[in-house]
């Protein structure tokens, strides 16, 4: 089957008989092909592209995405996490650790090809499908049916030691589908951190179902190299008294979006999603945001800040929808930029779409400069311009990072903003 | 110490003058004041000495221990020992009062090529001013003046003062805002900071602040210039009679 709505002869090739026939995901698999085939890739006409242009996410040649010279690899060691490195999209045993931990069972979607697992056919698919319900959201469709590499966890008991899952890049052309699944029982926890440029073009995909009582916490940074494209998909699924908490680094990147799509489903669960970004020069970071909330009682949080310079842009789509049913909504929204000059720009849209009456919703966005009378306070003290600079750019960044509770991830984060800063001042 | 020098300023996005022609110098170890009525161009002075941007200085000079300051950046005056306790401290939501102190200092040491206070050192140091001036490791723990109240605020800025040991210190409408007691804590803080290598300009409309920290010279300033200078009698007859006797005599 030939995509037709879209006839540009550079797309990526979408026909059945390229996806994978895998055993326990053909179905799956299929399913999502059908998905994209009525879809189509998506083109900067579409109303969800307005601010960021997919063309390099979809055209079939993938841009060269030079390297950095240093990996990111160890910018977690100190809260000591099981590594599972990704190199290319290619998973490497010879980097990572042993994939072991009490707790939780890990395996890889390239292996279990031809296993029944029950619970992963059930899940694998299954939450990206419920994310296009609202929006089409080809690029994860064309994930599910395409990915050959991942991982699929399950955790069933509270796991203290995090994994991080780290994507190096070597390959300076390299176009790399990952899709994840995670699955965490009732009254089960798990810490995941993500970290690396992974791929001159990433397409991402991490499904994750938070059941009754359980906590997702995941922190991720992604690389920091110019020239790399990343369009990401989160789509989670939260029980009763659950938590989800996800924050987001972004440093660099030619084009960024990442998507993240939940769903509220259980009565006082609780989702914060957040992100910092910088950008300098040649740079696209666009955070899209759905969170629907579909219980009694729940609570959600969307803070996201960028920090722009040299004609950097920033994009933020953020929906909250409260449902007829979902009375005692708790839901926030905040999206700020900060423009160190005149070229940068941040294109923001956030909507509010409620049908319950009995919700407390707040949303708010801003642009901004940096506050001179605040400069002159701190210069008139002494403290250089740039460092005075800095000082207020880390203040204005601080509400989103503030969103981690881990004090040593914490640190992390403001360890890599303030060394970011400090190289370009 | 301070040498100001028929010194014309106006603003940079209106052509209108504010200071019209000031000099004034400030020796070392001793206490000016600067009264007159409002918009006389007093709060423009201390910003213009301390770097505010917005303002065009047209004519005349201003030294700072023989050196000209006015080419110079609000923090290289600073580290020269320039120092402006603002008649409005600004808030500034996500930076530590401790962190900014500290970054103040070290930056000041650094420029005058001096070494770095190490944390213990600081900490001790930072305790101790404090405590002088009430202030609780609460204040010192919150970001830079946010959430503090008026009183706290003004205490804050001699905090910083007391910290950086400046060689001269401009006090914009420091009384303002404060009630007794609050006053007179602030100018115990600011009379135990007076020494003989230390000149001070204190402006503000009030007598009442001169009784705590009492002037060397008082000067009235009217319509951009020092219009009349004497010693402390000058505050007691502005307190008496207003401004309108001297003005006119100036005219």
């Amino acid at each position: 089957m030939e995509m037709s709505k879209h006839n540009t002869d550079a797309e990526l090739e979408v026909k059945k008989s390229t996806v994978l026939n895998s055993g326990w995901s053909a179905k799956a698999r299929s399913d999502a092909f059908d998905r994209i085939a009525k879809s189509g890739l998506p083109t900067a006409r579409d109303e969800y592209w307005k601010y960021t242009n997919p063309k390099t996410l979809t055209n079939k040649i993938v841009e060269k995405a030079s390297l950095v010279t240093e990996h990111e690899s160890d910018i977690f060691k100190s809260v000591r996490p099981l590594k599972i490195v990704f190199v290319d999209g290619k998973f490497s045993p010879e980097k990572s650790d042993k994939l072991m931990l009490s707790g939780l069972s890990i395996e890889r979607l390239d292996t279990i090809k031809k296993l029944d697992l029950h619970w992963a056919k059930e899940l694998y698919g299954r939450y990206e499908k419920l994310g296009q319900l609202s929006v089409s959201r080809p690029l994860a469709a064309y994930n599910t049916a395409y990915a050959n590499e991942g991982l699929i966890i399950h955790v069933t008991d509270r796991v203290e030691r995090p994994i991080n899952i780290i994507y190096e890049h070597e390959n300076e052309y390299s176009d790399v589908i990952l899709h994840h699944v995670i699955k965490i029982d009732s009254n089960a926890e798990l810490t995941l951190l993500e970290s690396g440029a992974a791929a001159a073009r990433l397409n991402q995909v991490l499904e994750v179902e938070v059941n009754e009582d359980a906590k997702f916490n995941h922190i991720r940074v992604l690389g920091r190299d110019h020239e790399r494209r990343a369009a990401t998909h989160i789509f989670g699924e939260l029980s009763r008294c659950s938590i989800f908490k996800s924050f987001t680094l972004t440093v660099n990147g030619i084009l960024t979006r990442n998507e993240c799509f939940l769903n509220i489903a259980g009565d006082d669960a609780m989702a914060h999603i957040s992100g910092a970004c910088v950008g300098d020069g040649d740079f696209h970071h666009d955070d899209t945001v759905f969170v629907t909330h579909d219980a009694v009682g729940s609570e959600s949080r969307q803070v996201f800040k960028k920090v722009l310079r040299n004609g950097a842009t920033g994009v933020f789509q953020g929906k909250i929808l409260v449902k007829p049913d979902a009375q005692k909504t708790d839901g926030y929204q905040i999206s700020q930029s900060l423009l160190l000059d005149d070229d940068s720009q941040f294109l923001a849209k956030p909507e509010l779409e409620i049908y319950a009456d009995d919700v407390a919703c707040s949303h708010g966005s801003t642009s901004g400069a940096i506050d001179e009378d605040a400069l002159f306070y701190l210069t008139s003290r002494g403290i250089s311009k740039p460092v005075a600079i800095d000082m207020l750019t880390m203040a204005f960044l601080a509400e989103a990072v503030d969103e981690i509770d881990n004090d040593n991830l914490k640190d992390v984060i403001l360890e890599l903003l303030s060394g970011w800063l400090e190289r370009r001042r | 110490m301070l040498k100001i020098n028929n010194l014309h300023v106006s603003l940079e996005d209106e052509d209108k003058e504010i200071l019209k022609g000031v000099d004034l110098t400030v020796d070392a170890g001793k206490v000016h004041a600067i009264m007159g009525p409002n918009g006389s161009g007093k709060s423009t002075l201390s910003y213009v000495l301390s770097g505010k941007e917005g303002y065009n200085v047209t004519d005349g000079s201003v030294e700072l221990n023989g050196d000209d300051i006015m080419e110079l950046e609000p923090e290289e005056r600073a580290a020269l020992g320039l120092f402006l306790a603002f008649q409005y401290p600004i808030e500034i939501p996500g930076v530590g009062n401790m962190t900014f102190l500290r970054t103040a200092l070290n930056a000041q040491r650094k420029a005058r090529g001096e070494d770095e206070i190490g944390a213990t050192d600081f900490l001790r140091l930072v305790r101790e001013k404090a405590a002088a001036l009430k202030i609780d490791s609460d204040m010192l723990k919150r970001p830079v003046n946010v959430g503090f109240s008026g009183g706290e605020k003004k205490r804050n800025e001699i905090l910083q003062m007391a910290m950086l040991e400046p060689k001269i210190c401009i006090l914009d409408e420091t009384d303002s805002g404060l009630d007794v007691d609050a006053m007179k804590l602030v100018a115990n803080g600011v009379n135990a900071l007076r020494d003989e290598g230390r000149g001070f300009l204190v402006i503000t409309h009030y007598q009442r602040l001169l009784d705590h920290i009492k002037p060397d010279v008082v000067h009235i300033m009217a319509d951009g210039k020092i219009i009349k200078s004497g010693g402390p009698e000058l505050a007691l007859e502005v307190e008496n009679n207003g401004y309108s006797d001297l003005l006119d005599e100036a005219s």
